[in-house]
């Protein structure tokens, strides 16, 4: 063997040597990362950035493949072209803030709804967490709401409380209530049977008990079901402005509108707001989860 | 002691640890260690026998560190002092004496997610002396840790011991750790558990980590190794 093979093989183990005996004293992010040199940022933006970039424009090249390629002109009202979307739908002030108005209704039934679901959620899980009894008596029933199609208490809804915003909060409550009450009760029931044993040592009461450990521990598990029943909700605003006629008109009643007088450009671009604010709220509420736990807990996702 | 589904979890189990004593028990797994540690502490009923702890500001040591993870080393350590409501004051004194006893100053506003097992059961150590307690509990806590580690926790409870002066409980399997820590050593058969044998350390306090090699402590080790593989049972 030669002397610049020695030297070089030298070169590659040091760093990692450094990582071993730091890590032994503390695991410290910035010792890892001065030893990993990481990619260059540019290099690591394109390769998030770029497959999603690649996907949407064959997604667009696919679209206008069928609206001019496969549709026939008579047909093409089927599927219209991308850039007559983005004029008709998203650049013509009138239809766009008709639009914006429809989401802007639908997003506050879904708040009011997520609302009422986080306090019936928060209540019953920590009633539930409290006492065996409670949580076999009201799980089945909870499964079982859960497993009703919306679809098919719509008319039950329309029937019990008309066809107005109360509804479509009915909606929102029952769609979006399950993942809240599951997810919190796992979170209040994941702390260590350890930790548990140390607050019975020291005499800790039932109170302190749920302040101190159960509910902080439950957090993550709370922001990952507050994550999905956020979407949820606004499915159940936009599936229950679909439905019922009465009051200020939401997004789903748009979508009916625009089907129903085959304004092909107006659907599509309320469908992709429709989307736009789903993703919106999840980001939302995986930022607020990252901000509430995320010094302490790995938070995976967004 | 008898579990409700009938196992003889621990038979004629009789000894007394006093002030200024640091007893270890060693036995194989599952032989009732960790119970006989759940009754002194109170964490599990006794069925029958007499029983005698001061468990005002009883100190336990977990097997795992049972830190919160959304506490940072200081808040961890002040845990105790606070379901105890000591004064905010004389919580912050607590706590930074007690951090500084483990070494650990300067990792004071950490996440646990960012220390090493080591240093987890040190926070744990720091968080049960905040109380000051008379009787201090170990079930098997450096049982997760490396050796050097082990060995370098062995030497600083017997620091606190000799700082301190509580009377010292230590469940283990390691017979190393026992001999090294130790005033005296209970040994324990499995199923029922009950006590085969007793050993005197004679070794003088403080002991230097050199003593592991001293052919005394080698010859002590293995009359209680003996012990433990049944040559007394």
């Amino acid at each position: 063997m030669t002397l610049p093979d020695l030297g070089q093989a030298s070169e590659t183990i040091s760093p990692l040597a450094g990582i071993d005996a730091s890590a032994a004293q503390a695991v410290d992010d910035n010792v890892r990362q001065a030893a990993f040199r990481p990619k260059s940022r540019g290099r690591e933006l394109a390769e998030t950035v770029l497959p999603p970039l690649v996907l949407g424009s064959l997604v667009i090249a696919a679209w206008y493949f069928i609206s001019y390629g496969v549709l026939t002109e008579a047909r093409r009202f089927l599927l219209r072209p991308p850039h007559q979307v983005l004029q008709v739908g998203f650049l013509d002030w009138e239809n766009f803030s008709e639009i914006l108005l429809g989401l802007w209704s639908s997003a506050r039934v879904a708040t009011i709804g997520l609302s009422i679901s986080i306090a019936i959620g928060f209540f019953l899980a920590t009633l539930m967490s409290q006492a065996k009894v409670v949580e076999r008596a009201v799980f089945p029933f909870m499964v079982a709401l859960q497993a009703i199609p919306v679809l098919a208490i719509v008319p039950l809804i329309s029937f019990w409380w008309g066809t107005g915003q109360r509804s479509r909060i009915v909606v929102c409550v029952i769609i979006s209530l399950f993942p809240i009450i599951v997810n919190t009760l796992f979170g209040l029931q994941s702390a260590e049977r350890g930790i548990h044993d140390l607050f019975t040592l020291h005499h800790a009461n039932r109170l302190t008990r749920l302040r101190k450990l159960m509910f902080p521990a439950a957090l993550p598990a709370i922001f990952a079901g507050l994550r999905i029943s956020a979407g949820l909700s606004v499915i159940g605003a936009i599936v229950g402005d679909f439905f019922f006629g009465k009051g200020g008109v939401g997004i789903g009643q748009l979508l009916r509108r625009y089907a129903n007088n085959l304004q092909g450009e107006e659907l599509l671009a309320a469908v992709i707001m429709s989307s736009l604010l789903g993703v919106a709220v999840f980001l939302l509420f995986g930022w607020i989860q990252n901000r509430a736990v995320g010094r302490w807990h790995d938070t995976t996702g967004a | 002691m008898t579990f409700p589904d009938g196992t003889e979890a621990l038979r004629d189990v009789s000894f007394s640890v006093d002030k200024k004593e640091f007893v270890t028990v060693v036995g194989p797994s599952g032989c009732g260690k960790s119970t006989l540690l759940k009754i002194a502490s109170g964490l599990l009923e006794r069925t029958s026998g007499e029983l005698e702890v001061d468990r005002d500001h009883l100190g336990y040591v977990f097997q795992d560190s049972t830190l919160l993870p959304w506490r940072t080393v200081t808040d961890n350590v002040l845990l105790l002092a606070e379901l105890h409501n000591i004064p905010l004051a004389d919580r912050k004194q607590l706590a930074r004496d007690a951090i500084d006893l483990v070494g650990l100053t300067g990792f004071e506003n950490h996440y646990p997610k960012s220390l090493s097992g080591g240093m987890k059961m040190r926070v744990s150590l720091a968080r049960t002396l905040t109380l000051k307690p008379p009787v201090f509990l170990f079930d098997e806590p450096f049982g997760a840790v490396d050796e050097i580690t082990r060995e370098h926790l062995n030497e600083e409870t017997q620091k606190l011991f000799l700082r301190e002066g509580f009377a010292g409980l230590f469940i283990t399997h390691s017979i190393g750790e026992a001999v090294f820590m130790s005033t005296r050593v209970l040994v324990m058969s499995a199923r029922p558990g009950r006590i085969v044998a007793e050993f005197v350390v004679p070794f003088d306090y403080p002991r230097k980590p050199e003593l592991r090699f001293d052919p005394e402590f080698s010859k002590l080790s293995g009359e209680v190794s003996h012990a433990l593989r049944g040559g007394y049972g």
